[in-house]
């Protein structure tokens, strides 16, 4: 595209050529995100980003700084200094006092070995909580029991006022890589392979933390874990192994060991599959709507069936490089942010004709639609033809940051919130809606001052 | 010695009247007559024929005790400009109008000597047979070695246009104001550092020959003096008294009204300072003469060691001595700013009279649009809006400054309360208030000054003109100010109501109506007291005396003592005005915060900032010693408004100055009583802000409008590339050469619209690789094509963000950018202009953007074409509603739309955005393919 910038030759060629990332031009009639603002503030990489409310969103990162942000404005509200190193978790918690108002609070926990609750409203330090023995790597808010749990080297389990109820035994130095509530006071724990069932109990004498079940099913690493409803949650470890649980007597339903050469792509051959990197094939993040995970496994984005039972769409080179954060918007559309430094909105859409080329089928046709049919029939497609009848279209990239994104806050009406390896944080807005925005401020405005600022 | 300046009417148009004649007769049809100055060479706008210098210039000339008047320097500092025009018999001429009283060491009745505070005076002077007319601006500086005290100079600007002069005499006076109010200040800081020294020598001098005199007495057991003794005595007694006598200059010069300059183009930081050192030196003072508090001697330390002379009796002859130069007298650093300002005097005035008009109404006009503006007006118009908005809060700073530090340190002068207690007379004061106390006279009193006011304004004109016909030197804005205001002062005094002076008092504060003679007032130092004339005529003991309790601040003080001596004389001071020497021009305090004021409405468009007296008077203390205070009400101006429209109006400085008379103890003689001298105007203007921007000058103008065109004609994708910098999409001219690429950013930097008040959203030279926040902040970026690694990958990022940017590649002459099929930037930028002059195409431009941005206004606030008529009504009908009005209504086509609606989205951004925060810039981009262009 830029070829004559560049001029003759001095550009290293393979650069565009190399990648079968499909690309959308520069006209994305179908991307809303027009307008953009950069919210300049930390000093390090930004990781996190999480909602606080309507309009909030806190975001932290390897500065160890806490920034509380409008989202809207993008203003900047509070800057939260504590942490002597970086962060590596952070939950939202609201906590209702006596007078049942809600009180926004935030959890973090960083490389210090602490973990802080801030007040969102003042921006204040509430309270400060250094007694681990090793860093806290997930924090999880459990708000059926209004306690909070911390999973480093151990799991400990606190209440609202900071009191250390109970804590397991020391796990493993690697420690807690994340954590997922369970229905019947249970939470799945990933400890390197494993995954940890624990359960709580209340009891009048104190609480306590059992360990209930340990599932050493994966083959490597659990990288990812999503709690999809009541009944079921799902894990994704390193090798791309992908499997599906049920959440309450924790036993595999499904599971898609190697479901990046999956049925897709029959001919390949194994060889070339099983040479690609690790990396190439973790499953680096999962979402999950009623009917389906999404995951993100190295540089491709999968989409998995429960019913089904198999990948019904993928796009195998979806960005550059990996995919670190996916998430499902509710109008059937996927975003995704990878470490090239773009992130993607896909849309999913229905195949009609097996086979053949793939035709866009029109805007509007929901997902949910004729699912009874292709229920009914499903099972005859599937032994007739391994080939999903769903795919994923780039409908917009956007590109703003210089590095990785390592996340994304969708915020609706909003737009939409990234953080990025480049320090930066960028809020997209909807062009047009921030416009009108702007004029129903304007004439209030102009109303307030009685158009008395106005000499015509 | 010195001839009246003889004017002689400019009577050179009858010549060119024969020349006309000459001309062959045109047949009838033609008969628009000829331009009469069509003469093969001849500049139809030259006037400067008859004068002897090729152009208008500064000269500063002074009368020197010595020599007489003498032309000191001219800016600019060039033989050619001044050419064959005698400069020494031009400073005569203009050093001969007599424009003050001149003032002597000891007024009568003053066993001191005295400073007088001298205002400025502003005069129009011709002399036909020169063709040179000269606004003359008179001041006069201190020296302990002068005659007085004093050393006249003035500054004057000679040009030979007589209606330039004329025309610009308000803002003539209003630049040197500001110069010479610079001078004088650098002058008053040389001065109090030459008495500190003077002082010490005196004391050291004392000292020695006190003990010199201790020694004769104790060797002098005979019981009777010997003359020796007798004339040692008396030496010391002369020391003495001369050391009594330059403290009290020392103290006089302090308390000079210091007014703080708001303007930090002048001193940005030295008011402070030097308001501290002149505190400090005090205490000094203070100690060393008197010894009476010790604690406070460690202040030594902080002084630059200086080793006292011992004084001779008899000083130099007058003509032995060397007068000190004008440098001499001047701290350095506020003659550096003086001569800077003095330039830059010359520079806003080069050039032809109906072009600084024009650009004066321009402006004007321009500050009008205050929605609009900042899009494409160079920012320094809009600086001028900026101190009502800004000033409030830095006033209010710097008063609080000097108000704690006044509460710091408000030392008794002891020195002083030894010397006796003084009188103190009250001057007739140009203040006129209006009274909240209704009274039925009141408003007739206000109308009718407010009457003659504009009359003021306009027979001054004509004053003038007629005047510089007469060959007289003129003195502009002379007596016929005060005589309104001294009718008013007397009906003030009959006013039949006198309501008791804490009403009185508290009423200072009441709003003011004439800004003809209005009051700034300076400080809120306690040191400062202001009490309006008509308060002093209505309540006569309630003012009696005023406390002079910590004069050391330098605070403007003065107690307005009336006595019925002193009424009378008020009431006929119209006939002393000359007698008064005014200072107005300093005061250490500040203005006052709450200043803005609206005038009444007389049919004036222009409200401007007025004073209101908003200090309470110091409360009624015993007398310690008094003071004359005087006042003067005078004029400073606003800058931009000119002579062009009649709303002069302005702030009008209450200035007063302190005398220390010293009588012999009690009696009231309230001796020498300085009236105001209305005679002479302001010294003194409102300066303008210190403000980030540095103004677009003519010449950048000139320079951006002949690059532009240049770039119109060379470049056939001219138009596209217009388009990217007024649809906000950044554009990026890409080169190697550094000098290239900044002639195209500075071409094209004319259709950048401002994204807020500050400076353009241009960059000229990168050679980083871009960022996003770079567009965001940048809309017009020059960037280095470097053959390097750097390179490509700057490269990179430009291929990755190429949504958000059009690229100029000036080596390739390619443009990269989205299609325009517009019609708008046609008549903007035609190839094919006729137009070759740089500035004619800055300005066509400029009227197009003017255009446009009305364009923009009315589609921004117009309600219904972005909000929903009734509440039901879809949103779609909106946008609909919204394309026809700018397709139909304001004509505008295909892309011509996107560049309205960014514009607007600028304006609705600049209108919403809270005045404490600054806006978050925002980017705002389409989807939309570009396209290459090559030639």
């Amino acid at each position: 595209m830029l070829r004559w910038l560049i001029g003759g030759g001095r550009e290293p060629q393979g650069l565009a050529e190399k990648s079968s990332v499909q690309t959308i031009g520069e006209e994305q009639i179908q991307n809303p995100y027009t307008e953009l603002l950069v919210l300049k503030g930390h000093q390090d990489i930004v990781r996190f980003l999480v909602q606080i409310d309507d309009c909030r969103f806190a975001s932290a990162g390897d500065d160890g700084i806490i920034f509380l942000w409008n989202a809207q404005t993008g203003e900047k509200l509070f800057e939260l200094h504590g942490h002597t190193h970086k962060i590596t978790a952070i939950a939202p918690f609201s906590l209702s006092d006596a007078s049942g108002e809600n009180n926004q609070l935030i959890l973090t926990a960083s490389a210090d070995r602490t973990v802080i609750v801030w007040d969102c409203s003042s921006g204040k330090q509430i309270q400060k909580v250094s007694c681990f023995h090793s860093t806290v790597k997930c924090l999880t808010v459990l708000r059926r029991l209004d306690v909070w749990l911390s999973g480093g080297s151990d799991l400990c389990v606190w209440n609202q006022k900071l009191d250390l109820l109970c804590k397991t035994s020391h796990l493993t130095d690697a420690g807690i890589s994340a954590l997922v509530e369970l229905p019947k006071n249970c939470v799945a724990a990933a400890v390197g392979k494993e995954l940890i069932i624990f359960r709580l109990i209340d009891r009048p004498e104190g609480w306590n933390v059992l360990e209930v079940k340990r599932l050493v099913d994966h083959q490597d690493n659990i990288l990812s874990l999503v709690s999809v409803n009541d009944l079921t949650f799902v894990t994704g470890s390193h090798v791309g192994e992908l499997i599906v649980w049920d959440a309450l007597d924790w036993t595999k339903q499904a599971s898609e060991c190697s479901f990046w050469d999956s049925s897709l792509h029959t001919d390949a051959q194994p060889e070339i599959k099983l040479s690609q990197s690790p990396n190439e094939t973790s499953v680096q993040h999962l979402t999950s709507d009623e009917e389906c995970v999404f995951a993100a496994v190295g540089k491709g984005i999968y989409v998995y069936n429960f019913q089904m039972k198999h990948v019904i769409a993928c796009q195998k080179t979806a960005h550059d490089s990996s995919v670190l954060h996916i998430a499902k918007l509710p109008n059937r559309q996927l975003l995704s942010c990878s470490e090239d430094g773009s992130v993607r909105i896909w849309e999913l859409r229905e195949k009609q004709q097996l086979r053949a080329e793939p035709v866009p089928t029109g805007f509007f046709n929901m997902w949910g639609f004729g699912r009874a049919n292709k229920q009914a029939n499903q099972a005859a497609k599937k032994t007739q033809e391994n080939t999903t009848m769903y795919f994923l279209e780039l409908v917009g990239d956007l590109i703003g940051h210089s590095s990785a994104v390592q996340m994304f806050l969708y915020f609706g009406e909003l737009g939409l919130a990234t953080c990025s390896a480049d320090h930066l944080i960028i809020l997209w807005k909807n062009g047009e809606q921030e416009s009108r925005l702007r004029s129903v401020t304007l004439f209030q405005k102009l109303a307030q001052n009685g158009g008395s600022q106005l000499k015509f | 010695m010195i001839s009246a300046p003889d004017v002689v009417a400019f009577t050179k148009e009858e010549e060119f009247e024969d020349e006309l004649c000459s001309e062959p007769p045109l047949p009838e049809e033609y008969s628009v007559p000829l331009f009469p100055f069509s003469g093969p060479s001849a500049n139809p706008w030259s006037k400067v024929a008859s004068s002897k210098f090729t152009r208008d210039f500064i000269l500063i000339s002074e009368f020197s005790e010595q020599v007489g008047p003498q032309p000191l320097l001219t800016i600019p500092d060039d033989a050619k400009v001044s050419g064959t025009f005698d400069l020494n018999y031009f400073s005569l001429r203009i050093m001969s109008v007599d424009y003050q009283a001149s003032f002597v060491g000891h007024p009568p009745g003053c066993a001191y000597p005295k400073l007088n505070f001298v205002e400025d005076s502003k005069v129009v002077l011709g002399d036909s047979k020169e063709g040179a007319f000269a606004y003359v601006h008179h001041l006069t500086l201190y020296d302990l070695e002068a005659r007085g005290f004093v050393r006249p100079f003035c500054m004057a600007y000679i040009s030979a246009d007589e209606h330039k002069i004329m025309q610009q005499f308000q803002e003539l006076s209003a630049e040197f104001s500001k110069a010479s109010e610079c001078l004088k200040t650098g002058n008053r800081k040389a001065f109090a550092s030459e008495l500190e020294k003077k002082l010490k020598d005196l004391d050291y001098t004392r000292t020695v020959l006190h003990n010199e005199t201790e020694i004769q007495k104790k060797s002098n057991d005979k019981g009777y003096y010997t003359t020796q003794a007798i004339e040692k005595a008396n030496e010391l007694a002369s020391v003495e008294k001369s050391i009594i006598e330059h403290q009290d200059l020392l103290k006089q010069i302090r308390s000079y009204p210091y007014r703080k300059l708001k303007d930090s183009d002048f001193h940005p930081y030295e008011p402070e300072c030097g308001l501290d050192q002149a505190n400090v030196s005090c205490d000094q003072d203070l100690t060393t003469s008197d010894l009476a508090e010790p604690g406070e001697t460690h202040l030594y330390a902080h002084v630059p060691s200086y080793t006292p002379k011992l004084i001779k009796a008899k000083s130099a002859k007058c003509f032995d001595k060397k007068l000190k130069t004008l440098e001499e007298l001047c701290d350095i650093y506020f003659f550096t700013q003086t001569l800077d300002q003095l330039h830059q005097i010359e520079r806003t005035f080069r050039g032809d009279v109906c072009y600084l008009l024009t650009n004066q109404i321009s402006r004007a006009l321009l500050k009008q649009q205050s929605i609009t503006n900042f899009l494409f007006e160079d920012a320094s118009f809009l600086e001028e809006k900026a101190p009502e908005k800004q000033y409030g809060g830095s006033q209010r700073f710097s008063q609080d400054v000097v108000n704690r530090k006044c509460l710091e340190e408000s030392p008794t002068p002891k020195v002083v309360i030894s010397l006796g207690s003084y009188k103190s007379s009250v001057e007739c004061v140009p203040i006129k208030m209006e009274q909240e106390i209704e009274d039925s006279q009141e408003p007739k009193m206000t109308e009718s000054i407010t009457f003659e006011h504009q009359e003021n304004l306009d027979y001054l004109d004509a004053d003038i003109k007629g005047s510089i016909s007469s060959g007289e030197s003129i003195e502009v804005l002379g007596t016929e100010k005060s005589a309104p205001v001294l009718t008013k002062s007397e009906s003030q005094a009959s006013l039949p109501i006198s309501p008791s002076p804490q009403v009185g008092r508290s009423k200072v504060g009441s709003r003011r109506t004439v800004s003809e003679d209005s009051i700034e007032v300076l400080s809120t130092c306690p040191s400062e007291s202001l009490i309006p004339e008509d308060f002093k005529a209505s309540y006569p003991s309630a003012i009696n005396e005023e406390p002079y309790a910590d004069d050391e601040e330098g605070g403007l003080r003065f107690s307005p003592k009336l006595n019925p001596d002193n009424a009378d004389e008020q009431e006929g001071s119209s006939k002393q005005e000359n007698l008064l020497q005014v200072d107005s021009a300093c005061c250490i305090g500040k203005e006052s915060p709450n200043f803005l004021e609206p005038l009444p409405d007389l049919g004036q468009k222009h409200c401007d900032e007025d004073g209101v007296v908003s200090i309470p008077p110091q409360p009624y203390r015993p007398a310690e010693q008094g003071l004359h205070g005087t006042f003067a009400g005078y004029h400073s101006h606003d800058s931009v408004s000119g002579g062009l429209l009649p709303y002069e109006l302005d702030p009008r400085y209450l200035a007063g100055s302190r005398d220390v008379s010293k009588t012999s103890l009690d009696e009231c003689s309230d001796s020498t009583s300085y009236i105001s001298s209305a005679a002479s105007t302001c010294s003194d203007r409102t300066p303008s802000p210190a403000h980030p921007i540095i103004p677009v000058n003519e010449r950048h103008k000139k320079k951006a409008g002949q690059n532009a065109l240049r770039f119109i004609r060379q470049y056939p994708f001219a138009h596209p590339a217009i388009y990217s910098l007024l649809s906000g999409r950044t554009l990026i001219v890409l080169g190697e050469d550094e000098a290239i690429v900044k002639k195209l950013v500075t071409a094209l930097s004319i259709f950048v619209p401002n994204c807020g008040v500050y400076a353009k959203p241009v960059k000229h030279w990168v050679t980083s690789p871009l960022h996003i926040v770079d567009f965001q902040k940048w809309k017009l970026i020059g960037l280095q094509r470097m053959v390097s690694p750097a390179g490509v990958n700057m490269l990179h990022a430009l291929s990755r963000y190429s949504r958000y940017v059009s690229i100029l590649d000036a080596d390739s002459k390619t443009l990269r950018c989205p299609l325009y099929k517009g019609t708008l930037v046609s008549r903007l930028a035609d190839h094919r202009t006729q137009i070759k002059r740089g500035s004619t195409y800055y300005m066509h431009v400029q009227s197009i953007l003017t255009q446009l941005c009305s364009k923009a206004f009315l589609f921004t606030f117009c309600h219904h074409l972005h909000l929903p008529i009734s509440e039901r009504e879809p949103e779609e009908s909106v946008v609909n509603r919204r394309m026809n009005f700018l397709k139909l209504h304001l004509g505008l086509a295909n892309e011509d739309i996107k560049i309205v609606q960014y514009l607007a989205e600028l304006l609705k951004l600049q209108y919403i955005q809270e005045p404490g925060q600054g806006a978050n810039p925002l980017l705002r981009f389409d989807y939309v393919p570009s396209f290459l262009y090559k030639i």
